[in-house]
């Protein structure tokens, strides 16, 4: 089977290389690694650091697709490094950069204090305006209640949306795509009563109006988020929002 | 917080994108194209008039023209904004854009009015 297909030995990486306190601009770094059809694009990354050059920075935690760290550009395409085939891009050289949008730290690893206070400001979590005493039990949801905000739940906050967005890029105040699929993972959900909260910051310019319905962001997520989806949907709810408090003003404070 | 005015656009916009998008090819194949090559046969002349005169087919064609350029508008808005960068005009080109869809709404009214 394999014998047919012709299998390089190796294959070549040109990584992004960036180390404040020796080059003031970043600069490439090749590296030949042993190609195995099996292998991802972070095994030949922990390849390069284990064998190659151990100064190499990148992040990376569980390799399966779930922990959302290593979300870097192959070949300019945003992907998760621990779920890309080094196949899927021979025949090289495989071109390796940090995500887009995100200040460099350091060679492959970007700040994304950006991000992590957008969530905050979007409020992604779970609010009541009262809880409920411990005793009285759990908040009971339907199948179909789950269903609502399932798929908006499968976010891993690997940031690959927020590099292939060319709004965020151009303005970085622009809340983006994972925060608003977020905030309407919680909007959607039974339990919430957040969701007029969160109408304050999502309802700016910044939040869904700079959206342009790229699309860009439902593309390369890797769950299938569909966060383009979830903004579209979120702008129709604030339009009827906006009609509301414009017919009864005072209804809605 | 101050909440953004941009759903009055936005409305404009999706209407238009959603009407432009059912009845301008529509209305572009059976009266440009089957009409004059004689695929289809017209309606008599008096049933044609009495339907454009009607005051409802006018105002319907009226929000109609308004709709297509308003979703215009807003299209080639944030074409010039992100498009070609020109965030810093954002206050010219919107005025631009809007006023030419006002200008354009009022004109095609003008001429929607006066035929037949």
């Amino acid at each position: 089977m394999s014998e047919t297909l012709t299998v390089p030995e190796t294959v070549i990486l040109e990584v992004f290389r960036y180390r404040p306190e020796v080059e003031s601009e970043p600069t490439f770094d090749s590296f030949e690694v042993p190609f195995h059809p099996e292998w991802m694009i972070l095994d030949a990354l922990n390849y390069i650091k284990d064998d190659l050059d151990g100064s190499l920075s990148y992040r990376w935690a569980c390799r399966m697709g779930v922990c959302g760290s290593c979300g870097m550009l192959a070949n300019g395409q945003p992907v998760l490094t621990c779920a890309t085939y080094l196949e899927s891009l021979l025949p090289g050289p495989i071109r390796i950069e940090p995500l887009e949008g995100f200040p460099v730290i350091r060679d492959l690893v970007g700040d994304i204090g950006d991000f992590m206070n957008k969530l905050s400001d979007v409020k992604a979590w779970l609010i009541r305006d009262e809880e409920k005493p411990v005793e009285d039990g759990e908040y009971l949801q339907t199948p179909s209640q789950l269903d609502d905000y399932k798929q908006y739940s499968m976010c891993i906050n690997c940031m690959l949306c927020y590099s292939a967005c060319p709004v965020y890029r151009l303005e970085p105040e622009f809340i983006g795509p994972a925060a608003i699929a977020l905030a309407q993972r919680y909007n959607l959900d039974s339990r919430d009563e957040g969701a007029e909260e969160r109408m304050d910051v999502l309802s700016q310019h910044d939040g869904i109006w700079g959206c342009t319905l790229v699309g860009e962001c439902t593309e390369v997520c890797p769950k299938g988020v569909d966060p383009a989806g979830a903004i579209q949907r979120y702008k129709v709810s604030a339009t009827m929002d906006y009609f509301k408090s414009l017919l009864m003003p005072r209804s809605s404070s | 917080m101050k909440r953004s005015r941009e759903p009055i656009i936005w409305v404009l916009f999706g209407g238009g994108g959603m009407a432009s998008a059912l009845f301008l090819p529509v209305l572009i194949l059976v009266l440009f194209i089957a009409l004059p090559l004689g695929w289809v046969q017209s309606a008599p002349i008096d049933d044609l008039q009495w339907l454009v005169r009607h005051p409802l087919t006018r105002l319907g064609l009226i929000v109609f023209v308004m709709l297509c350029l308003f979703h215009w508008a807003h299209r080639f808005r944030y074409t010039l904004y992100d498009g070609l960068q020109l965030s810093h005009l954002n206050e010219v080109i919107a005025v631009l854009t809007y006023g030419m869809a006002m200008v354009g709404t009022v004109v095609g009214a003008y001429l929607i009015w006066g035929v037949g």
